[in-house]
């Protein structure tokens, strides 16, 4: 590297930088080469490298761990744009192997076991940054104060139901609104009652917006839910097993990249959503029991 | 007249360059369709996946009109995956991908590696130091003789013009610092009464 000697990496202004990039985006769960080369070829602005969607997670059962470095590698290998993985809540070793693998983002991930049922990974000691899940502002916080540098719903990831991802949106954005129109002592009583750092709730008071970018993410199986949770506030989506648990995934995945840029015009909407073939079968919330709630992982 | 600068928001940091120019007085329009880009005056190119990127513009009908407008000499500032897309050969790229061909210059797609190599550090400019933020970034390995280059990294251009198209392989919006944004503005002709 070139670079002067001024330069350093792995700060949080070059952490919360590639987050900043991949607003208005796509990003897709793949699980083999193909797969990703399809998803840059349909404009998904990254990959999530894992060896099985969220979708065969839940049916599969038993422990869901990081995936194998080889298939990691060889999903990078394949394509240009960034490729994340996870790594599982509080398992920092999995989080020190990806990254040196080189992957661009680490996702501290609900969707696969916990391995620390207290705390999460320390985030700032880390190169790579980090995408964390929270299903409320105060998690999202949480998650921030240890170093998140984007913070996604956690939604209920291998659903295809945007339900649970809409109640996270509607909850954090709805949280941020009210903050801004709290007054300074107002503020105190928000941060005990979301178990947030105080100076990040007057950060928002403040700005008027959350320290770091919020995605959406778990359920998005059409082109209409990445719109929907982009006119609800989130600033990019993920998409998991939406996308290749569907009848044809490469003209799905190129509209809900052009749904998702295209998120406030009803008129683009209507025409990348014609005849898709049938989107994954899904399952209803009264379907699964809190035991099988990814949601509710994470502290 | 008010002058309006367009920002490409197909994907990539359009929020960001939104409220550095915001911060300038500068009224900006988010452009997605060929009709709101017919509505600004100068069009600034953020950065986010150049590939993501490229295939919006063909499905959005953007890149002919673009193409056309810069021809005609609307003042256009890529960064990062701007300047990959204005540059006239992309080194590492999609072999599909198309450029403006507006600044003749050769640029590797993220050259300098990947996310753990990204990296902040000041550069020399033509409007001073200036702190760079590097993210994946793009190298410029050739620089076309009708090419002024505005800002080094050491001894490798960074900062480069042609006309009115300027090109950036870091990211002034990321710097909370608008002198490169001002720099652009100036490039229209209406500059001084935004």
């Amino acid at each position: 590297m070139s670079s002067s000697n001024s330069s350093s990496v792995g700060t949080l202004r070059v952490k919360r930088g590639l987050a900043e990039m991949l607003k208005g985006g796509v990003i897709m769960d793949v699980v083999t080469p193909e797969q990703a080369r399809v998803a840059e070829d349909a404009g998904a602005c990254a990959v999530m490298a894992l060896e099985r969607v969220p979708a065969d997670i839940r049916r599969d059962g038993g422990v869901a761990r990081m995936s194998d470095p080889e298939m990691i590698e060889a999903i990078k290998a394949s394509v240009h744009i960034p490729v994340m993985a996870k790594a599982r809540i509080g398992y920092f070793v999995e989080a020190q192997i990806l990254e040196a693998l080189g992957v661009d983002f680490v996702d501290e991930s609900e969707v696969l076991t916990p391995a620390d049922e207290k705390h999460h990974i320390d985030k700032f000691a880390f190169t790579v940054p980090f995408v964390c899940g929270a299903t409320n502002l105060g998690e999202a916080l949480r998650r921030v104060s240890e170093g998140a540098c984007m913070i996604r719903s956690k939604g209920e990831a291998g659903t295809g139901n945007i339900v649970e991802a809409v109640r996270h949106l509607r909850s954090i954005f709805g949280d941020i609104r009210k903050i801004t129109q709290a007054d300074a002592s107002e503020l105190f009583d928000w941060a005990k009652n979301l178990q947030a750092p105080l100076p990040l709730v007057q950060e928002i008071a403040e700005t008027g917006k959350f320290p770091v970018p919020i995605f959406c993410a778990g359920g998005i199986a059409t082109p209409a839910d990445a719109a929907l949770a982009m006119q609800l506030g989130a600033e990019a989506v993920f998409v998991g097993s939406g996308i290749f648990k569907s009848d044809d995934p490469a003209p799905r995945a190129k509209a809900i990249v052009e749904a998702t840029t295209h998120f406030r015009d009803p008129q683009i909407l209507a025409k990348v959503s014609r005849g898709l073939g049938a989107p994954m079968t899904g399952i209803g919330m009264d379907e699964i029991n809190e035991a099988q709630k990814f949601a509710s992982r994470g502290w | 007249m008010n002058s309006c600068v367009g920002v490409l928001a197909l994907q990539g940091a359009f929020a960001a360059h939104c409220e550095s120019l915001s911060s300038i007085g500068v009224k900006t329009v988010e452009v997605r369709t060929p009709e709101q880009l017919a509505s600004v005056d100068a069009l600034l190119m953020p950065g986010g996946e150049s590939s993501t990127m490229s295939q919006l513009l063909e499905s959005s009908g953007l890149f002919d009109p673009i193409a056309a407008r810069i021809a005609e000499g609307m003042p256009t500032f890529g960064t990062c995956a701007g300047m990959i897309l204005l540059s006239s050969e992309i080194l590492d790229g999609r072999s599909d991908q198309r450029s403006f061909n507006a600044i003749d210059i050769s640029v590797r797609r993220n050259a300098f590696g990947r996310q753990v190599d990204s990296f902040e550090s000041d550069i020399d400019t033509r409007v001073g130091q200036f702190h760079g933020v590097f993210i994946r970034a793009p190298r410029i390995e050739r620089v076309g003789a009708e090419v002024e280059v505005l800002g080094r990294l050491g001894d490798e251009p960074v900062l480069v013009q042609q006309g009115n198209v300027m090109a950036a392989s870091f990211h002034p919006e990321l710097s909370h610092d608008v002198r490169l944004h001002e720099y652009f503005i100036s490039l229209m002709p209406t500059a001084g009464k935004v």
